[in-house]
């Protein structure tokens, strides 16, 4: 049996498909407890009880809506533009399960001599990827709002275009500070070079910032930490930045035209990155799977995957506190926000903590 | 062979991408075309080690200006199909004259390696991580990397400048 996984997992087809498929089954089956997850804590911060009849404490809820959705007939609207229409949620869907693919979800397992890395791919790019593939994912909601043919799905896509541009660049900015502080991690107080990946910047997080607090990166780059997670909730299109499907303006933004399992597709890739952004956001600023009892017999293996899950959950729940929280920002407040306040910010902390880095290597300007 | 046929099936795309982007009547299609193209480039890259260069043509091509592109396409409404009157009747012979003469001289130049840059050996992959592109960037060419930073911002500024401040509205500024 073990040379068999043995086998399995040194073939590098077989591994990478597996992974791919557990790396799927994962997202899925994360995108259906989320849901009920959001559904459930928004109904107790809202003074309610939310869905609790399908299964235990209503947690099969969204299968039972999932499966609704696919049995609904699929309408489509006259003057839809038919190939992009169609298009449209499947380019959703693709952008989100493939950032997850770089993200490490617990230590390397060994089995037998195989090191098997619970990663998609280690890629030394790693963080330009998800950058990536984050631009490439906005391009589902502009296509699927200007499909649509009609006035609020084209609405809708005009802002998404802005806001996830803007967005975006802090987004970036805010994480050029991990690599400058990788670096710093990786070469000592030395010169040297840095780090995309994401399994080695998870590794240069063991050891501790002060006496008994972690060497998470967050303790050294908090602006960069609040800077990203604001970006990545309006990438996203969360509340308080969902003006892309304000449903109060403008009906249900770029899928008011989608129904059935369409709508469903949307809806799942909407949750899956938010999952991812959180998984993200723990991978580089809170230490990622890293925590204590990794050493323990027989459930050492899992004892990461634990502490991984238990962070972007919390994380995940911080989000949707946000958006029980806080009401919808008004589009002119959105860009003075991204352009005038997180930009500006990121760029004099990306400045006086690459001269703070500079300083360790090279030593004070004077000496 | 994995290689092989990322090359086909990606060649294919860009291929198919490039003559959409002509040939399309709506301009929405003729930008998704576009990224396509610049999507597939993409993965040439990868599949020649450029790591980086990959990365941030998704980034910049086919993320951030096509979607602005779309964002200008739709927001002053120029995504309605277009006429194919013909108004220059010599055009579209001399276009195919001229798309042979093109591919007449890719074949022919790109035999030789003052076009192509550099001797290629199949045995020894040319290295474009990300620690070599900075490495270079960053020892030996700092200057004329920092002045084409300045470029773009004094480029962008002006673009800004440009927008804000016409003639007209120059008295009471």
């Amino acid at each position: 049996m073990t040379s068999l996984l043995e086998t399995l997992f040194t073939t590098p087809l077989w591994s990478g498909l597996i992974k791919a498929i557990a790396v799927f089954s994962l997202l899925m089956l994360t995108a259906l407890v989320l849901v009920w997850f959001e559904r459930r804590v928004v109904a107790f911060m809202q003074n309610r009880i939310g869905p609790n009849r399908a299964g235990p404490f209503g947690i099969l809820q969204t299968l039972a809506d999932g499966l609704k959705l696919m049995f609904k007939e699929g309408i489509r609207p006259r003057k839809v533009e038919v190939g992009m229409y169609l298009a449209a949620p499947i380019a959703a869907m693709i952008p989100a399960f493939l950032i997850f693919m770089v993200v490490p979800i617990g230590a390397p397992i060994h089995i037998g001599d195989a090191t098997v890395t619970l990663q998609g791919a280690d890629l030394n790019v790693g963080l330009l990827v998800v950058l990536a593939k984050s631009s490439l994912a906005v391009y589902s909601i502009v296509l699927a709002g200007w499909a649509s043919g009609s006035k609020y799905p084209l609405l809708g896509g005009v802002r998404a275009t802005a806001q996830m541009i803007s967005y975006e660049a802090a987004m970036g900015l805010a994480l050029v500070p991990v690599v400058v502080l990788a670096s710093a991690q990786l070469a000592g107080g030395d010169v040297g070079l840095g780090t995309m990946s994401f399994a080695t910047i998870v590794e240069l997080q063991q050891g501790s910032f002060r006496g008994p607090i972690p060497g998470w990166f967050v303790f050294w780059l908090l602006p960069s930490f609040v800077i990203f997670f604001t970006a990545a909730v309006a990438e996203t299109n969360r509340a308080p930045f969902d003006l892309v499907e304000a449903e109060s303006e403008i009906v249900g933004g770029y899928h008011t035209e989608y129904s059935g399992f369409r709508f469903a597709m949307f809806f799942l890739a909407e949750y899956i990155n938010m999952f991812n952004v959180c998984a993200i956001a723990v991978t580089l600023f809170l230490g990622g799977w890293l925590g204590p009892g990794a050493d323990l017999p027989y459930v050492g293996w899992a004892v990461p995957i634990f502490w991984f899950l238990v962070k972007t959950y919390a994380l995940l729940f911080l989000l949707v506190w946000i958006r029980a929280t806080l009401p919808r920002f008004r589009y002119d407040q959105l860009m003075s926000l991204g352009w005038k306040r997180l930009i500006p910010i990121s760029l004099v902390w990306l400045v006086l903590f690459a001269l703070v880095r500079a300083w360790q290597s090279f030593g004070a300007p004077w000496s | 062979m994995v290689e092989l046929v990322l090359f086909v099936v990606f060649a294919a795309a860009a291929l198919f991408g490039a003559v959409t982007m002509v040939w399309a009547r709506n301009p929405v299609y003729s930008a998704m075309g576009l990224m396509l193209s610049m999507f597939s480039v993409a993965v040439f890259y990868v599949s020649n080690g450029a790591h980086f260069i990959a990365a941030v043509q998704v980034i910049i091509y086919a993320g951030a200006v096509m979607t602005l592109f779309l964002f200008v396409i739709m927001l002053i409404g120029v995504d309605k199909a277009e006429t194919r009157t013909e108004n220059l009747p010599l055009q579209r012979p001399a276009a195919l004259g001229l798309i042979a003469l093109f591919g007449a001289g890719v074949v022919v130049a790109g035999r030789s390696a003052w076009v192509t840059g550099r001797t290629v050996s199949p045995g020894s992959p040319i290295d474009g991580s990300i620690e070599e592109v900075g490495g270079e960037l960053f020892n030996n060419w700092l200057l004329p990397f920092e002045i084409t930073a300045l470029l773009l911002i004094i480029a962008a500024a002006g673009a800004i400048a440009l927008a804000f401040f016409r003639d007209d509205e120059e008295g009471d500024a």
